[in-house]
Parts: structure tokens; C-alpha cells; sequence
């Protein structure tokens, strides 16, 4: 059997790759944090049932290998009888895992505002709804941010388990190039690269804000 | 709408368990290794040599920057291109234990700075070796410390060794794979195994936690 040279072609095709790796951190984002901060909330709020379904929607999904969850979703789709593509059922199934880490991480941030700042507004005679909007809420912002972005260099890093499913991210890609070309130890550092270039700029913005938050 | 039926998947419960002990016996393994180049990198990286602490960065970057499943490739399937073949089984150790340790690091780094300069200073007076003022003034307190934050680090780690199963190693997930394709009843098979690995984490959390009371009974002192 002949294997291919690894060339630049395989290089740009790791690359395309990698925009998927991207994108799907970013829908991952974006629907883990719709759904992140009705968990915050709901984990905030003074109702006792909603309080213990956010927590044991967090426990049991912080509980599951995320690789056991993307499977679930992926073969899930059958059992609710509609023909989902597997990009869109993996797509719900980080959506869902970035939900359960982001509500956990806000919770910490509302919960990390000074209890003076909720009983000011409360003797200022603001509604609860609006002490939480106008007062906690932009403050929770700032201290929730350099963790989000920690938590964003995690997302990525694990939408590489998309590559167990055969969607075509970067670890993917680099499987079939590695294949292609049988040198795993080139394309796999290369790969590495690529996610370690991605990440640690991200790294950095993160500990950055992080020390300005400390200073402050 | 298919129904689920659990009956393939609990006729071959032994194998499941069989998974979750090898899920378990790797983790701990791999906790133990990744709690030893953890503390080494933490010293590296408080080391006075420039050039110590640099090799300490770049290897906790390099690890908590890029995918656990590309090092676990790239130990399992590059390493052989220079000559060094590792079954499975120790290619994953290998991988939990590099990926661990740099998590681990970081955490201990923190708890060893916790600890009050004045305090080593005591022990040196008291004429103390190095190594026991290591051993008892530095390293055990802020083990203590820091012991929480190590609980939810191994949890993390159990969970990645999931991912261990892409090289054929079978513990749980692989494990889960097979019965998949035995019996076709995936969805079944996932929500088993996904329950399995939260019973796993709640009993890693409680020997854990069992484990922090009997190594350092001073942190539950009253008075």
C-alpha cells in the first residue's frame, strides 16, 4: 500500500478543520449560555424545587464523561423519532454541557457579589428583579469573565471528542491525514499546535483579566 | 420512536463492571503518578534557576493549551515513529498521568505559596534537614490546603479516562462501545454507562474525602 506525501494540501485541509473546531465552541457558547444563565438563576432563586433541579442538572451532567454525552446525543436523535444530523445533535449535546459549567460558574459570580450590595438596593426599595438587573448582575459580569474565558479554552479543547463521532473537526481531519500519510507523530504535533495556538492567546486574555479584577 | 429496552444491556452487566473497575484501577493509578510530577513541576517551577522554571512552564502550557485526546494521540500513535511502542493500556497511564500532572501542578504550586515564609524559617531554626522541613512544613499543609481543589481536578481526570477507549483500552466507555455493537441498543448502553460514571464520581468524592480526614486529621481539629 502507497502513502501520500503530507504536503501542504494536508495542512490546509487540518485547517478547515480547524474552523469547525471553532464554530463549534462558539455554538457551544452561545447555547450554553442561554441555557448557563437560566441555570444561574434558577440556582440563585428562592424557590427550593428550582434550586434542586439546577443543582442535579449540574451534578449529573458535570458527573458524565462528556464523550458519554456526546454518544447520547448522537444516538439519541433515533429514539425521539427525528432524522437530526449528527452535527446539529452534537451541536445540542455541548450546547448542554456548556450550560451545566457556565451556570456553575455564574452562580459562583452572583453568589461572590457582597450580600451589602442585594441589601443596599433592597433598604433603596428596588425590586428583587431589579436589584438582580441593575445592581448583582453587572457586577457578577465582571467577576464571571476570566473564568468564562478559561472556561471557552476548555470548550475548545474539548470539541475534540467531536472527532469519536466523525465530525470533521481538526482532530478528525487529522486522524485522516494521519492515515493518509502514516507520519502520526508530525501531523498530531502539528495538530497540537494548531489548538495550542488557538488557546493560549485565550490563556493569557483570561489570567490577564483576572489580575486586573484582583487589583481593582 | 423506538422503545428503549434495557434487557442486551443488563444481561451483560459483568462486563460493565469489569469496565468500571479498569475506568477506576486506571484513574487511580494515574492520580497517583500525575500527584508526584505534580509536586516535582511545583518546585520546578518556585526554583531559582531560570532555566528550571521555564521547562516547568512550557510543559504545563503545552499540556493544559491542547486537546487530552491529541496527546493521547500523539503517545500512542506518533511515539512509535521513534521507536517507542506502548500498548494501550500504559500509552494511556502514560497520557492521564502528563495531562493530570500539569493540572495538579498548578494547584499545589498555589498551596505551597499559601504556605507563611516565617514558618520554614522556624523549622530551620529548630534545625530542621531540608527535607523534613519539605516533607512537614511545606508539602503536607499545603496538600492540606489545596485538597478540595486536588477532589475536583481526579473527578475531572475519571472522567477523561472515557476518552482512553479511542485507543482500544477497555475500560467503561469501551466497554459501552462493544456492547454497542453487539447488541445495537446504543442509547441504552450510553445512559447505563453515563449513570455508571456518576456513581463512580460520587464514590471517588467520598473515598476522597474519607482519605482527608484520615491524612490530615489537624484541618477537622476543633478548638
Amino acid at each position: 500500500m502507497m502513502f501520500q506525501d503530507f504536503t501542504m494540501a494536508h495542512v490546509y485541509y487540518m485547517l478547515n478543520g480547524l474552523l469547525w473546531t471553532i464554530g463549534l465552541a462558539l455554538i457551544a457558547l452561545t447555547g450554553g449560555s442561554i441555557a448557563g444563565s437560566v441555570l444561574a438563576l434558577m440556582a440563585v432563586s428562592r424557590n427550593k424545587l428550582a434550586r434542586r433541579i439546577a443543582k442535579l442538572y449540574i451534578f449529573v451532567v458535570q458527573g458524565t464523561p462528556l464523550l458519554v454525552t456526546l454518544f447520547i446525543a448522537y444516538f439519541g436523535a433515533n429514539y425521539v423519532g427525528v432524522d437530526v444530523p449528527p452535527l446539529v445533535a452534537i451541536s445540542i449535546a455541548f450546547s448542554f454541557y456548556a450550560a451545566a459549567f457556565l451556570g456553575e460558574i455564574w452562580r459562583g459570580s452572583i453568589n461572590s457579589v457582597p450580600m451589602g450590595q442585594s441589601e443596599g438596593s433592597h433598604a433603596l426599595g428596588l425590586s428583587r428583579v431589579d436589584s438582580m438587573r441593575f445592581i448583582i448582575i453587572p457586577q457578577a459580569v465582571k467577576i464571571a469573565t476570566p473564568p468564562t474565558v478559561g472556561f471557552f479554552v476548555m470548550l475548545i479543547k474539548n470539541t475534540s471528542l467531536a472527532s469519536v463521532v466523525s465530525i470533521t473537526e481538526l482532530t478528525r481531519t487529522s486522524q485522516i491525514v494521519s492515515n493518509a500519510t502514516f507520519k502520526p507523530l508530525q501531523v498530531y504535533l502539528l495538530a497540537a499546535l494548531f489548538y495550542f495556538l488557538v488557546c493560549f492567546p485565550l490563556t493569557i486574555v483570561s489570567r490577564r483579566l483576572e489580575k486586573r479584577l484582583h487589583k481593582s | 420512536m423506538n422503545y428503549l429496552d434495557f434487557g442486551g444491556v443488563f444481561s451483560r452487566m459483568d462486563l460493565l463492571i469489569s469496565g468500571a473497575i479498569l475506568t477506576m484501577q486506571i484513574s487511580l493509578v494515574a492520580m497517583l503518578f500525575a500527584l508526584v510530577v505534580a509536586t516535582l513541576v511545583a518546585v520546578m517551577q518556585l526554583s531559582s534557576f531560570r532555566v528550571v522554571r521555564f521547562i516547568a512552564v512550557a510543559y504545563i502550557e503545552a499540556i493544559r493549551n491542547t486537546p487530552f485526546i491529541v496527546q493521547l494521540f500523539v503517545i500512542y500513535f506518533g511515539l512509535p515513529a521513534i521507536g517507542l511502542s506502548l500498548e494501550p493500556l500504559p500509552s494511556a497511564v502514560l497520557a492521564m498521568t502528563f495531562y493530570g500532572g500539569a493540572y495538579t501542578s498548578e494547584i499545589i504550586r498555589a498551596g505551597i505559596q499559601s504556605i507563611d515564609r516565617g514558618q520554614v524559617e522556624a523549622g530551620r531554626s529548630l534545625g530542621m534537614s531540608p527535607l523534613d522541613i519539605f516533607r512537614y512544613i511545606i508539602i503536607k499543609p499545603a496538600l492540606a490546603a489545596v485538597f478540595p481543589s486536588m477532589v475536583s481536578q481526579f473527578i475531572l481526570l475519571l472522567l477523561s479516562s472515557s476518552v482512553v477507549s479511542a485507543i482500544s483500552v477497555p475500560e467503561l466507555t469501551g466497554i459501552g462501545n462493544d456492547i454497542q455493537g453487539m447488541t445495537l441498543r446504543n442509547m441504552e448502553v450510553y445512559l447505563v454507562i453515563a449513570a455508571m460514571y456518576v456513581g463512580l464520581v460520587a464514590l471517588l468524592k467520598g473515598g476522597l474525602t474519607l482519605l482527608e480526614r484520615k491524612v490530615f486529621p489537624f484541618k477537622f481539629l476543633r478548638g
